[in-house]
């Protein structure tokens, strides 16, 4: 716990999990996915989370995303204990503080790319031109202005995950959760998605995102490895206050 | 989240699947346009019945000699009971005093016929009764005039004939007025044609001659009893008090007791009396009952099509909500708050079952243009309010299940859903 204690004072903790436990089914047959999971996030981090396959790693994620709740332990999101908040208050943080980027990109087919970065404004209740503007901004920040109006089935994985991606940023989350977003990539895409993500966190976004490759894990400041629901290691790579490792601009500075 | 874009992603949700629903909506439209029609052939029917009956004149009262009464009376031991009606019968229902509701009394003695004019010769009835009948019976003429008090009371042999009877014997209706025809061998002159009236019957109501009573019983029924009266009431609302007048009147003159009279249903009536009243009010209340009741059971048998479709609306919107699982994990993913999802699914189910109903009440109106088998079907407009009223509370009732199902899915379930 030597990164989360140097980087303590001064910093505004994004997550914080005490003792998170999870377990699936009950009985003889309950699994145990998380067995009291302590980690702290800072404001502006960049974390890789590692580990082999039933790890716990996608447990951890929705518990963080808020789509999962702790069978035990406390869950603090910016400083509020999720555990008290009813079902529309989770929506709400979800989508005012979260922007979640899954490995199978799960845009909504039949809709075009621009309806699907659309969406979580139309829930935040925000009217048509001006959501219209933010979506745009926000598929730019992708580099897909020139692919809004496609349906999801046009478009290449990358080129889907991208606009994952662009759904994710368009409400300004606070933190991006991303679940394996390269799992389905090729190498380019997987450069790509990258870089956008190395940008986002140079830019102040907090990043947490799940992998099992070590090279798109060198992407992270920080490392946290997991292994039968346990965190059984976290290596800072870089200070919170440094801009991502492999950034493709080293001259863009925070 | 504005009900309008809760409206657009449903719109959105329904034109996804068009065939699927367009066949739902088909469903509903069925349903509504059942009702909406079958309602109507049934109201047809039912103002049909009605008209018939107002034709007769819904203000009028016959009284008949009773047949019923005669044998009760003889079984009770009541021998003294005169058993027909008389002209002075007639003319007691005609005393203002006793009878105040009561506005013309028309006498009537009919018998069969034949009449004749040069050559050609057709059966007819024919009724000796008062000027009073024409207006009481609904009997217009379309030529000529009506015979007057005057003739009745001096026994003029004039007629008025009804058109059959008049195309019958001569080459156009018109031609019979100031002609001179015979009936049973007495010559009668022709002063009117009757105006034609539907017949309500297997007889031709027609094929009638209408004379003065005196002039009948001198040349053909005789001086005996008077076959029916026919009481027209002040206005229809009296023509129930009018039917008390005369009842305890009648029942005074022919001796019927108290007892027996205190009984103010037709059935005691039938049963003790030596005459009866046919009140044509009470004849349109049966038969407007039973053609309500015709028109419930129509209505049902639609409601229950209406009930159908509602159940395919429910099924098309589990369908939809299973197969849309991981859309509703990924629209909680972003935030959707429970009662979005709730309103989309909601808004489709109404939305599917409204189209229908609109549909529906298109259809309706287009199948009430037709005669359908000899029925002018009359749109209820209540009809219309409860199908569509009814397909909305539908597409709720039936859609709040799958899509409360859909709202109360866990996110993390449904993303897992393949």
């Amino acid at each position: 716990m030597q990164a989360t204690e140097r980087a303590a004072a001064g910093q505004k903790a994004v997550i914080v999990l005490h003792g998170v436990h999870k377990v699936y089914g009950a009985g003889d047959v309950a699994v145990q996915a998380l067995r009291g999971v302590d980690l702290k996030v800072e404001a502006g981090d960049y974390v890789a989370v590692l580990g082999a396959s039933g790890s716990g790693k996608t447990t951890l994620m929705n518990i963080v995303g808020c789509l999962d709740v702790p069978t035990a332990g406390r869950y603090l999101l910016d400083g509020i204990d999720v555990g008290f908040l009813d079902e529309s208050q989770l929506a709400l943080v979800r989508r005012r503080k979260i922007g979640f980027v899954f490995q199978s990109y799960n845009l909504i087919p039949r809709m075009s790319a621009l309806a699907n970065v659309e969406m979580p404004l139309a829930y935040a209740g925000i009217r048509g031109s001006r959501r219209r503007e933010r979506a745009m901004a926000a598929l730019e920040m992708v580099a897909l202005t020139d692919r809004a109006h496609h349906m999801p089935s046009q478009m290449s994985g990358g080129q889907q995950q991208r606009v994952a991606v662009a759904r994710a940023l368009v409400t300004s989350p606070s933190l991006v959760l991303a679940d394996e977003p390269t799992g389905n990539l090729d190498t380019a895409s997987t450069a790509d998605l990258l870089a956008i993500f190395d940008a986002l966190n140079r830019d102040g976004r907090t990043i947490v995102m799940i992998t099992h490759e070590h090279d798109v894990a060198d992407h992270a400041k920080r490392r946290v490895q997991l292994r039968d629901g346990l965190i059984i290691e976290d290596h800072r790579l870089v200070d919170l206050g440094e801009p991502p490792p492999l950034l493709a601009s080293p001259s863009v500075a925070s | 989240m504005k009900a309008a874009e809760v409206m657009r992603f449903a719109l959105h949700g329904l034109s996804a699947n068009k065939l699927r629903s367009a066949l739902t909506t088909l469903g509903v439209l069925i349903g509504v346009g059942a009702v909406i029609l079958l309602v109507a052939v049934g109201n047809g029917t039912s103002k049909q019945i009605q008209a018939n009956i107002e034709r007769l004149g819904t203000n009028t009262l016959t009284v008949f000699s009773g047949g019923f009464g005669r044998f009760a009376s003889r079984a009770s031991g009541t021998q003294s009971q005169s058993t027909s009606l008389t002209l002075q019968d007639a003319e007691a229902l005609a005393d203002k005093a006793q009878a105040p509701d009561v506005y013309s009394v028309s006498p009537e003695t009919s018998t069969s016929a034949t009449v004749t004019y040069q050559g050609s010769s057709a059966s007819a009835t024919v009724t000796g009764t008062y000027p009073s009948y024409f207006k009481a019976s609904n009997s217009p003429v379309q030529y000529g005039t009506y015979f007057t008090a005057t003739d009745v009371n001096k026994a003029h042999d004039v007629a008025v004939i009804g058109t059959t009877l008049a195309e019958d014997l001569f080459t156009s209706a018109g031609d019979a007025v100031g002609q001179s025809v015979s009936i049973n061998g007495t010559p009668f002159q022709v002063v009117g044609v009757l105006k034609s009236k539907g017949s309500t019957g297997p007889s031709d109501v027609n094929s009638v001659a209408v004379a003065p009573f005196t002039s009948v019983q001198d040349t053909l029924t005789g001086y005996g009893s008077v076959g029916e009266i026919l009481v027209q009431a002040v206005s229809p609302s009296t023509t129930s008090a009018a039917d008390t007048e005369i009842t305890a009147i009648l029942d005074k003159r022919l001796g019927v007791s108290a007892s027996s009279a205190s009984g103010s249903s037709a059935a005691s009536r039938f049963s003790s009396s030596p005459f009866e009243v046919l009140n044509q009010t009470q004849l349109l209340s049966a038969s407007t009952s039973s053609s309500h009741t015709f028109t419930v059971l129509l209505g049902a048998v639609a409601a229950i099509s209406l009930l159908v479709g509602g159940i395919g609306v429910t099924n098309i919107m589990l369908v939809t909500v299973t197969e849309r699982t991981r859309e509703i994990g990924i629209r909680k993913a972003v935030g959707a708050p429970k009662g979005a999802i709730l309103g989309q699914f909601l808004a489709e189910a109404v939305m599917l079952s409204a189209f229908g109903g609109v549909l529906g009440i298109a259809a309706g109106f287009i199948g009430s243009a037709f005669t359908i088998d000899g029925v002018k079907p009359v749109i209820v407009p209540s009809s219309i309010f409860l199908a569509v009223g009814v397909s909305v509370l539908i597409g709720l009732f039936f859609g709040s299940y799958p899509a409360n199902r859909a709202a109360s899915m866990r996110p993390i379930e449904a993303l897992r859903y393949e």
